[in-house]
């Protein structure tokens, strides 16, 4: 399983859902390396289709996919939880069902 | 330049998304200034939380976007006025659309927060509260501040770090 996490500087979110990324990782007992890939520039975000940081893509797909017409830009992403708040990282039952579906 | 807590506030005017110019400080009021935006997940966390402290208090609170409209389109200023339309807005969203206001304040992301009391000075600077994932900090350090300011005591903690998306510069 290859595990990127795609982040722009401008957010301070991405060490946060690295962490919760990492710790799912381990609890569901994925022998994977996440893979940091920073997003420099707009044409960047455009060529790496970078709806906003953190962007988490298992295996080259992005599992949480964002809002259609979603622009890709150097801007921070916006998850809904499952609760309806609005969060700056991913949900973190979304996210293991993500890394679950993969194994 | 960042403004320093005790510092004067320096005097400007915005227009809300009905065109009304606000001065984002008056002689004898206290007034909360909000850098926020539209399309932060941190701004769009905390905003309901700081809405309530603008119920709850007896004093001006102003949200001011001074985002880049050209590279974000959704804090332009037609996207401000159809979000405080359907919204409900009760809080004036103000247009630094040169951002010169939020240079003079310093302002570093969406949100952060200042507190002026009546003669413009400076006494809060930060974030609303300890952690955006948590509705139930309720907005406590801009809460603990103005409770401070309004009773005419020092406030206990006049500066928190801002924690949000930065403000998108020109």
């Amino acid at each position: 399983m290859r595990i990127e996490l795609l982040w722009w500087e401008g957010c301070p979110s991405h060490p946060e859902a690295l962490e919760e990324l990492e710790r799912i990782l381990e609890e569901e007992g994925a022998d994977a390396d996440v893979e940091l890939v920073e997003i420099e520039s707009e044409e960047q975000a455009q060529a790496e289709r970078f709806a906003g940081s953190p962007t988490i893509r298992i295996d080259g797909e992005d599992p949480l996919p964002s809002q259609e017409g979603t622009p890709f830009s150097l801007t921070c992403r916006i998850y809904r939880l499952r609760d309806g708040r609005i969060s700056p990282t991913p949900d973190s039952d979304d996210l293991r069902e993500a890394v679950r579906r993969a194994l | 330049m960042t403004l320093a807590i005790g510092d004067t506030a320096p005097a400007h005017e915005l227009p809300d998304t009905d065109g009304k110019q606000h001065a984002l400080h008056e002689d004898g009021t206290t007034t909360v200034v909000v850098f926020t935006c539209n399309h932060c997940p941190y701004a769009l966390a905390w905003h309901d939380r700081l809405a309530g402290v603008a119920d709850d208090y007896d004093v001006r609170f102003l949200a001011v976007n001074p985002n880049d409209a050209e590279r974000y389109p959704g804090d332009s200023y037609e996207a401000m006025q159809k979000r405080v339309a359907e919204e409900n807005w009760t809080i004036p969203y103000l247009r630094d659309e040169d951002q010169e206001a939020a240079r003079a304040f310093g302002a570093q992301t969406t949100p952060d927060v200042f507190v002026l009391d009546g003669e413009g000075r400076l006494r809060y600077r930060g974030a609303p509260d300890s952690d955006h994932r948590d509705p139930s900090q309720d907005a406590v350090w801009l809460r603990e501040a103005l409770d401070a300011v309004l009773a005419g005591e020092d406030v206990a903690r006049p500066e928190t770090d801002p924690v949000g998306c930065s403000v998108k510069w020109k």
